[in-house]
């Protein structure tokens, strides 16, 4: 209703354009993993839309500027449930004839999900996976990474508490798989930044429920006991991807000490409280849209969409590969209010971009940090570079 | 203001003797002060602030109504855009802009006033005498940059997450062309001519140069400064001198300003000013150009003949915009 409101204002706009013949149709998929991952905390737990909502304003942005060039974008959702084979949901959205999907999937269903449509010419967009291997080892041809890895958001924290000077870690680890490559990857971006890990220890997820009525007073006991006799150090970070413990962390160290990681200053893609560098209106034109923040998975899914539309917009076609050659070439760039243009990794297909990094209602600060030098660009001070890539691109 | 009136009576050689024996001809600058929510005011006689108004949420842009009586000032969190009394530096009266203003633009005559409304993707079109609003034009995603042609048929409107420059005809107000230019669209400046549009890309890191009449991007000016990562570059304000032969561009946060010739679009010189430099007014006698450095809360003032940087002057919290009244 709203949107033919605007469609009957914009009519004269309308009618100098749009009106000579049949728009080009763009038609983007949108892929999600089944189920949605629990928080330990009550107001982290992500809405049932997030990152699809952050891809239906990508839309609506898009469809605004392709008013003015004869073109028009459409979403077409698909809902894994558990057990549904995303190979299979790929391939379904490819004989709808949709060239580009983007995908919030675990890395081996976006693996299977890429190969599947991989002759069918059709470019998945990854919204949702932050493993390093599908960039390096297990990169695909046509998969382009709009997340950041894990180790572009450990290096964002690194060169922060590097800079800060909070050099000496305490690493506690979770005990699940996702913990453990976060782990791998702080401990990378600890020695080349000059941080030096004092202690790990692991924190075993012995189950048991999230969330009890009197929680609070058995964790006020649990986490000081667990963090004393530490040796010195400056800042505890928390490898806790499976939100097992480090959320409890703040305020309970036996030594009062900041937390870092996955609670306290968490390093992201985007966050709710982003306001710098024209943000604001972002927040603004999202909040409008979907009645709730916008958080990391949603900017990925924006920013994916938007890639695309830059592409046909700059290219005036819709084509899938003249798309993907246009972003993998020199004259691709997005602005995605983050300070500074976004480019593609050309060796992998990962988006450049900066890491924020937020304390839950503030932006801390955004990295890379200053004096962190590269040749080509302080982006790739982020994550792995070229000369380590594992990544071939056939 | 007066002492250019007087200037402008005197014959052509002791006008220029007073200027050569003065440091400055006296012009009144305003300054809006973003985070400070403040407007500072700059006496170019003694480049010192004389008063600092108090103003709605987040000034940006900012310019004098064409009789030089008032000073208007967008105050986007406010949602409106105030009128200050250049006579007695307060603010007496508000107008009807859409949500969220930021840049806008008079025409000749100074009755009709576009606004860019970031919030909403339009152009809100105000009549100044009445202060009332008139009309809208639906645009790109983010509107900011505003200019108008010198023949005034002619509004231009660059939209930030499109993309475009919108040439918008002012008598009917339908866009009639839209011209692709780099990422993230900031300020549109004509040369007094009509001959070119400029059009700075703050993320893509260029100006496109539009031919008017063709409606297409000629040519892109560049920038590389020795040591200043690429993506640190990132044109924002410009200003022309009115024989369109020096352009002035503000680099953000690349903390220069660029010497740009006019006829071959060349860079010819980086100016070092304060950090992430935004918008830029000259004196009307275009001796001097005033820049606004957001991160260093100050001023700089530059000598154009000479192309140096002279002095920098301390005003509020992160300013913007600047606006100089014309004799």
């Amino acid at each position: 209703m709203i949107r033919l409101f605007v469609g009957a204002i914009g009519l004269g706009v309308l009618a100098t354009s749009a009106l000579a013949a049949d728009p080009v149709e763009i038609g983007i998929g949108y892929l999600h993993r089944a189920g949605v991952k629990p928080t330990l905390s009550l107001v982290e737990q992500p809405a049932e839309n997030d990152g699809l909502a952050g891809a239906r304003l990508a839309i609506e942005d898009n469809n605004t500027t392709g008013k003015f060039l004869n073109q028009h974008f459409a979403l077409e959702e698909l809902r894994l449930k558990d057990g549904d084979d995303a190979a299979r949901a790929a391939v379904a959205l490819a004989d709808r004839k949709i060239g580009f999907i983007i995908a919030d999937l675990p890395a081996d269903a976006l693996l299977k999900a890429a190969d599947a449509v991989r002759d069918r010419g059709t470019v998945l967009f990854n919204a949702g996976a932050i493993d390093d291997r599908l960039r390096e080892e297990d990169c695909r041809a046509n998969v382009i990474h709009a997340a950041p890895t894990r180790s572009m958001l450990a290096d964002g924290l690194a060169q922060y508490l590097v800079w800060k000077q909070w050099k000496r870690w305490m690493l506690v680890v979770g005990s699940h798989e996702e913990d453990k490559l976060f782990a791998e990857a702080l401990r990378r971006a600890a020695s080349r930044f000059g941080a030096k890990i004092v202690q790990e220890r692991v924190f075993e997820d012995s189950g048991g429920a999230r969330r009890t009525d009197s929680g609070v007073t058995l964790i006020q006991r649990q986490m000081p006991v667990f963090t004393q006799q530490a040796p010195a150090y400056d800042v505890l970070v928390a490898a806790d991807e499976s939100e097992v413990f480090a959320p409890y962390l703040p305020y309970r160290t036996w030594d009062p000490r900041p937390v870092a990681g996955s609670a306290g200053l968490v390093p992201k893609s985007w966050d709710a409280a982003q306001d710098q560098w024209g943000a604001v209106q972002m927040q603004n034109r999202f909040l409008k849209l979907n009645s709730r923040h916008m958080t990391a998975l949603d900017m990925q899914a924006w920013t994916a969409a938007r890639m695309i539309g830059e592409a046909v917009t700059r290219k005036n076609s819709g084509d899938p590969k003249s798309v993907l050659d246009f972003l993998k070439g020199p004259d691709f760039s997005i602005a995605a209010f983050k300070g500074q243009r976004l480019t593609l990794r050309d060796w992998n297909l990962q988006l450049r971009q900066p890491i924020l990094l937020a304390d839950g209602r503030m932006i801390v600060s955004v990295s890379p940090q200053e004096g962190f030098l590269h040749q080509v660009s302080e982006l790739d001070t982020l994550g792995l570079d070229r000369p380590e890539t594992k990544c071939k691109l056939h | 203001m007066r002492r250019c009136l007087l200037a402008g009576t005197a014959s052509w050689l002791a006008a220029a003797w007073l200027a050569a024996a003065t440091p400055a001809a006296a012009f009144i600058a305003y300054v809006s002060n973003e985070k400070g929510n403040t407007v500072s005011v700059i006496d170019t006689d003694n480049w010192a602030v004389t008063k600092t108004i108090k103003v709605g949420q987040r000034p940006r842009g900012i310019d004098f109504t064409r009789d030089g009586k008032f000073v208007l000032v967008a105050v986007g969190d406010d949602d409106t855009i105030q009128v200050i009394d250049a006579a007695t530096q307060q603010v007496v009266d508000t107008l009807p802009s859409g949500p969220d203003p930021e840049l806008f633009v008079q025409d000749a005559a100074g009755k009709v006033l576009y606004v860019a409304n970031e919030n909403d993707n339009t152009v809100t079109v105000i009549d100044l005498e009445k202060r009332v609003r008139i009309g809208d034009v639906q645009v790109g995603v983010e509107p900011e940059g505003m200019a108008i042609s010198p023949d005034g048929k002619i509004l231009i409107n660059t939209s930030e997450t499109t993309n475009m420059a919108h040439f918008i005809d002012t008598a009917t107000r339908q866009i009639v062309a839209n011209v692709l230019v780099d990422a993230r669209p900031r300020f549109a400046e004509f040369k007094r001519d009509g001959s070119e549009l400029w059009v700075s890309s703050e993320i893509g890191g260029t100006v496109s140069i539009i031919d008017p009449a063709k409606r297409e991007v000629t040519g892109k000016i560049t920038f590389s400064i020795p040591g200043m990562r690429r993506e640190a570059i990132q044109p924002v304000g410009i200003g022309m001198t009115k024989d369109g032969k020096t352009a002035f561009i503000a680099l953000g946060p690349a903390n220069r300003i660029a010497i740009v010739d006019g006829a071959s679009h060349q860079v010819t010189k980086y100016l070092l000013v304060g950090q992430r430099v935004w918008h830029m007014a000259f004196t009307p006698d275009e001796k001097y150009l005033l820049v606004t450095n957001g991160v260093s809360n100050d001023v700089s003032i530059i000598d154009v003949v000479a192309q140096k940087v002279i002095k920098t002057i301390q005003v509020g919290e992160l300013p913007w915009g600047i606006a100089i009244a014309q004799p």
